[in-house]
């Protein structure tokens, strides 16, 4: 990996500065015109979304490292510098980000009434926040814009949010903020390590660090990873979080916000600790499994539609990290579709929650049942983003599903002794999850859609709207969309994705699967005496 | 082999293209603008889709039949796109057609248009029409991925797309919560057996290097030191894995439960799904891949038992049921179970042959049932009918040929493809000598039972419904009209004629001959040990039992025997009452499966997830820091000396430790 073509115009920043500018837009218009803001906000958001499809455009899907790479000092002193460049693996996820907003941005127009000048310039810069995430080539830039991107999201859910809005608040802020403390502590301790002079990622991939710090190092990383995923046990504060945030924010955070986990596992945690990764990587297959098969059972339990949604999330990013972490070329590229299929899915069944809400104000699964007959456009786009979440064959939850697991099972087959048994094991396991899926995600629309109609109230429930449908519409185009054709996506993340897992299997040794191998390594490691690592 | 007209090979390929599309477009149609089309347009675009795709379909089989010899493997195959590639992964979207596919693309096809212009009669008065032709073309388009998927993984593609479809069209009626519950578990019960179809598939992904192309398949079977043949294990459970797939779809032990409740859809699609064509799927598949399957003596003996145990159990059932949906559901159980022993012993030809006839005269008793359904204004209890054969000529005749044809009465189509299972159960053997010859009697002795007990139950059926007294005086019934007539009677011809493509004739009949090359890998590993002079004699074995079931029907139902279903279940209650109750095979799942899934939901919940995670190791942390905050205000006296020295001192710790 490295830098591969250089920007002529700054396109990533202009795009980074458009929702960003309609928030200062916003700070100056008057906070009792409620269309204005909206106007201004969705005019913002789709702004960037086409500046974004100029990124696209500009694209060459046949390089590996980054492209139209902007590079500019930013704290001469220690050496940070604004360093922004896209791949394959950052690129979808971008596009889905500016495409998501401003379907975001549609879906408030009537359900967020109180302070909206507020609420979209918190909207907007959480966009501009997590588009920076997905750009930074600098880590302390990174890092910025990773923290940055908790204070709109934390008021978004505060401020807008449902009865315990508060309480999931602070729970999602602290959950996150904790994990992030420790990662700041790393990359402290990589700058220092790489003499003090930058924290360009792609000097730090260089560096060969002895095995032993690179595990601390991608624990530190890990754990502010997996909290975003988030990965099992790691997963209390998003249900809460989504229960209480406004639709848009629970669009948002399940659309784009956990992505930022899982992707910086592929962009930081593996390239900058490549040997602790294949060491911890049956760890982490065996807490992603368990994300699958719980998170699929915790929703199957639950009475609120949301948090039913919200924990099939768990399940979803469970097959995400699972594919990650099998780290061949198959299964990494399941896991980057599988990151925009959740997005596409999972927004969508947040939206269509949302439509319901505004007619209804409640997210008791109980207290609808039958209405396909009043609501029959809605009862169809349910019914196929349903398929969606649960991977049938032609959507695209299928593809990602598919090849996560064809790349796990690669994985365990080709590997030896207890590697190829556990993985096995759990590969089987996680394809459970496909039957699970099936039960919660059917059993809800059972009890939302079908059977007779039994509160009065539901008779007369109004059909989506145009504006409701044609959010959905975008969504539904996608999912099958990736379901026919996967490659016009695949093929715009192959090059890089093939590049990291070959970075990767060049920097750990072939013996890495073999049981011996790994036992050995892993004894090594823990047994080590102190003494053998004191010094510098 | 010459190498193929391009001219040929184009038009082949876009007629192939049309048999699928044609039903899709007709799906999206119906499905997208319900409310723009009138009843008769939404019945035009939704019948006319599907003879369009038969007459395709009819169209290239016309090309393909004289060419076929030329052709490896006698399959012609078109790739239309690259589907998914990712790494060492590729898959083509490809289409092919072989004999196999071909005699099934005629089936589904055929009999496809067929149920689409009776659905139009059927359906008349729903509200919800279009919905209903968009859902069957749907069904049609999976089905035919289903078979003509030259991938797996395309074949896959249908596999749960058919699903889909039954779960749509059986909940189709959604405002019915039984009806909804039912949908719903079709499509979690067949999961269960996608689960085993998926697993299956990843591993053979990983000997097949990224592929799941069925010819490529076949070839990595048949090469010497194929890891297929060397991995004995690996084969084995690869194939067990794939007959969990088929016991979902083909409704087998222990996964046939759902089926019974799936008539809970409109009758059509009873007929058409859950009949003729859906649930042969897994039949299909196993004939598919039999040179997969004949490499697992171990799969195919329990393919085989799995199949003869539910041909009986199935049937056991059906002797007491009294919704005329239900009997005929339980009987396509056990018929499917009766295919699935052929394919089992390794008599493809006559399981696929099986799988046609059944095709034909089941869809003709569904069709039939529903005419019945529809003229008694939705009354389903056999109870409640009778004496119907003069009020409806048409439904009566075409329901009577078909009953013989199922009960197995020599001359109808049943006769001939029940009997070469029957014979070939006793008489195939795998050439590795791996199964024991014992089974052999043990599947024949069960399907010679639950021949006997299918002729009673059909009977019993036939009798009460058509024969003797009309008993309920309030029914006014009435022939359907022309739509749902013509497909009667058009099934019923090929109740009779279908059995005659498999004629037992001494060099082998044409049915065997036409699928020949697909079944010459698997049935290589096989061989038969019977002699014209046993099968015919086995003929007259099974002639005689289906005549004695009969007999027995007619005593018990419209002779003078009436009293003596009542007395039979009088004196042994308790089986009576386990038949009736279907085996309480649902309430041991219930008790055995859902609950304690139910509860381990419950569990996941409330108590790792409330409990040990949130209050323990979220909250735990928070109270931690709040405790210690507590203690740490004593610290804050506010006098700065005692602040300057800590913090002096922290400092130099920090120092020591750090560098």
């Amino acid at each position: 990996m490295g830098i591969d073509t250089v920007a002529l115009t700054p396109w990533i920043s202009i795009t980074l500065l458009i929702p960003v500018a309609g928030a200062l837009l916003l700070a100056l218009i008057p906070g009792d015109r409620p269309r204005a803001h909206r106007g201004i906000s969705l005019f913002f958001s789709l702004l960037a979304f086409l500046a974004g499809l100029t990124l696209w455009v500009n694209f060459d899907p046949a390089r590996a490292g980054f492209q139209m790479v902007e590079d500019h000092p930013w704290i001469p002193a220690i050496g940070a510098r604004y360093t922004v460049g896209l791949d394959g693996i950052s690129l979808l996820i971008f596009q889905l980000t500016t495409l998501l907003t401003p379907l975001t941005v549609l879906s408030t127009f009537r359900a967020i009434q109180k302070r909206t000048r507020e609420f979209h310039i918190a909207l907007l810069t959480l966009e501009t926040t997590m588009l920076g995430t997905l750009v930074a080539m600098d880590l302390l830039l990174f890092f910025a814009f990773w923290e940055m991107m908790l204070v709109p999201m934390f008021l978004i859910i505060g401020v807008w949010g449902g009865e315990r809005r508060i309480y999931a608040a602070v729970k999602f802020f602290l959950y996150t903020a904790v994990g992030s403390v420790l990662m700041l502590v790393a990359i402290l301790y990589l700058y220092r390590e790489s003499g003090g002079q930058s924290f360009a990622l792609l000097e730090w991939q260089r560096l060969e660090l002895p095995v032993r710090a690179q595990v601390w190092l991608f624990l530190a990383f890990a754990l502010a990873f997996a909290i975003k995923v988030p990965l099992f046990p790691f997963h209390t504060w998003l249900p809460d979080a989504h229960v209480e945030a406004p639709t848009a924010g629970s669009v948002i955070l399940a659309g784009v916000l956990l992505k930022m986990g899982t992707y910086g596992f592929l962009r930081f945690a593996i390239p900058l600790f490549p040997e602790a990764a294949g060491l911890l990587s049956l760890p982490i297959w065996i807490l992603a499994v368990a994300g699958v098969v719980h998170g699929s059972l915790t929703a199957w339990a639950q009475d609120d539609v949301k948090k039913l949604v919200a924990y099939s999330s768990v399940a979803h990013l469970g097959f995400v990290m699972l594919g990650m972490f099998a780290l061949n070329v198959e299964a990494v590229q399941g896991s980057v579709l599988q990151m925009v299929n959740h997005g596409v899915s999972t927004g969508a069944l947040f939206l269509l929650v949302g439509v319901l809400y505004e007619r209804r104000h409640t997210r008791r699964i109980d207290a609808y049942g039958g209405i396909a007959g009043p609501m029959k456009v809605f009862a169809a786009v349910l019914v196929i983003v349903t398929l969606s979440s649960i991977g049938l064959p032609g959507t695209n939850g299928f593809i990602g599903e598919f090849l996560i697991l064809a790349g796990t099972f690669r994985e365990a087959l080709s590997s030896q002794g207890g590697f190829r048994t556990a993985g096995l094991v759990l590969g089987v396991v996680a394809t459970t999850g496909v039957v699970l899926g099936a039960i919660y995600m059917l059993s809800m629309v059972r009890r939302v859609l079908f059977g007779p109609i039994v509160h009065e109230e539901n008779r007369t429930l109004p059909d989506m709207s145009g504006r409701e449908f044609a959010v959905l519409a975008v969504l539904v185009v996608l999912v099958f969309w990736i379901g026919w054709n996967p490659r016009f996506f695949l093929s715009r993340s192959e090059a890089s994705v093939t590049a990291l897992v070959e970075r990767y299997h060049q920097r750990v040794a072939a013996e890495r699967w073999t049981g011996g191998g790994q036992g050995a390594a892993a004894r090594g490691l823990f047994r080590a005496p102190l003494a053998e690592e004191g010094g510098r | 082999m010459d190498p193929m007209d391009p001219n040929l090979a184009r038009s082949l390929s876009t007629l192939l293209a049309v048999v699928v599309a044609a039903p899709l477009l007709g799906a999206a149609i119906n499905g997208l603008l319900p409310r723009l089309l009138s009843r008769r347009a939404s019945a035009v675009v939704g019948v006319g889709a599907a003879v369009v795709s038969f007459g395709a379909a009819l169209w290239a089989l016309l090309i393909w039949f004289p060419i076929r010899a030329s052709l490896p493997g006698q399959a012609f195959s078109a790739t239309y796109f690259s589907w998914i590639t990712a790494g060492s992964l590729s898959v083509d979207f490809a289409l092919w057609l072989d004999p196999l596919s071909a005699l099934m693309l005629m089936v589904v096809t055929g009999i496809g248009s067929l149920i689409h212009l009776y659905s139009v009669g059927y359906m008349h008065d729903d509200p919800s029409f279009a919905r209903f032709f968009s859902h069957l073309n749907l069904f049609l388009f999976s089905m035919l991925l289903l078979v003509l998927g030259r991938s797996l993984l395309i074949v896959f593609v249908g596999w749960e797309g058919v699903g889909l479809c039954s779960y749509l069209l059986i909940g189709f009626w959604y405002s019915d919560a039984e009806k909804a519950l039912a949908g719903q578990k079709a499509f979690v019960v067949n999961r269960i057996g996608d689960f085993g179809f998926l697993v299956a598939m990843f591993l053979l992904i990983f000997l097949m290097n990224g592929s799941l192309d069925i010819p490529g398949l076949h070839a990595l079977a048949e090469g010497a030191a194929s890891p297929l043949k060397t991995q004995a294990g690996l084969t084995t459970l690869i194939t067990l894995l794939l007959f969990l797939g088929v016991t979902g779809k083909s409704a087998q032990i222990p996964l046939y439960i759902w089926l019974p409740d799936a008539m809970a859809g409109p009758t059509p699609v009873s007929a058409l799904i859950h009949a003729a064509t859906m649930v042969t799927a897994g039949v299909y598949l196993i004939a598919r891949l039999n040179f997969l399957f004949a490499l697992a003596p171990v799969t195919m003996a329990v393919v085989a038992t799995v199949g003869g145990l539910t041909a009986l159990f199935a049937a056991s059932i059906g002797l007491v049921q009294n919704d005329i949906k239900k009997v005929l559901a339980y009987s396509t159980v056990s018929q499917l179970g009766y295919m699935v022993l052929g394919v089992g012993v390794g008599a493809f030809g006559a399981g696929v042959f099986h799988l046609m006839t059944h095709a034909f005269f089941k869809a003709c008793l569904f069709l039939g049932a529903g005419s019945v359904i529809h003229a008694l204004h939705g009354e389903q209890d056999i109870r409640r009918m009778g004496g119907l054969a003069r009020k409806m000529p048409v439904t009566h005749w075409t329901f009577l040929l078909a009953t013989l044809a199922i009960a197995g009465v020599p001359g109808l189509s049943g006769f001939f493809s029940k009997d070469e299972i029957l014979f070939e159960a006793l008489t195939m053997r795998h050439a590795s000598g791996a199964i024991p010859p014992w089974m052999n009697v043990l599947w024949f002795g069960l399907g010679i039972s639950a021949a006997l007990m299918t002729a009673f139950y059909m009977f019993r059926l036939y009798f009460l419904t058509f024969r003797g007294e009309c008993r309920d005086p309030h029914a006014h019934p009435h022939e359907s009209p022309w739509t749902m007539a013509l497909p009667l009677v058009v099934l019923a011809a090929g109740s009779v004629a279908a059995g005659y493509l498999g004629l037992p004739v001494e060099h082998g009949n044409f049915l065997k001959g036409f699928l020949g090359p697909v079944f010459e890998g698997g049935e290589a590993s096989f061989e038969g040990h019977g002699s014209h002079a046993l099968e015919f004699g086995l003929m007259g074995v099974s002639t005689l039992v289906a005549l004695a079931g009969i007999a027995l029907a007619a005593w018990w139902y419209v002779g003078r025997g009436r009293e003596m279903p009542a007395r039979l279940a009088a004196a042994a209650p308790t089986l009576h009452r386990t038949l009736l109750g279907k085996w309480y095979v649902d309430e041991a799942y219930d008790l055995l499966v859902v609950r304690p899934l139910r509860a381990l939901s419950g569990w996941a919940f409330r108590l790792l997830d409330a409990w040990v995670v949130d209050r323990g190791l979220v909250h735990g942390p928070a109270r931690l820091v709040v405790l210690v905050g507590r203690g740490l205000r004593r610290v804050h006296t506010g006098d700065v000396q005692a602040y300057l020295a800590v913090l002096a001192l922290g400092v130099a710790v920090l120092t020591f430790v750090l560098w």
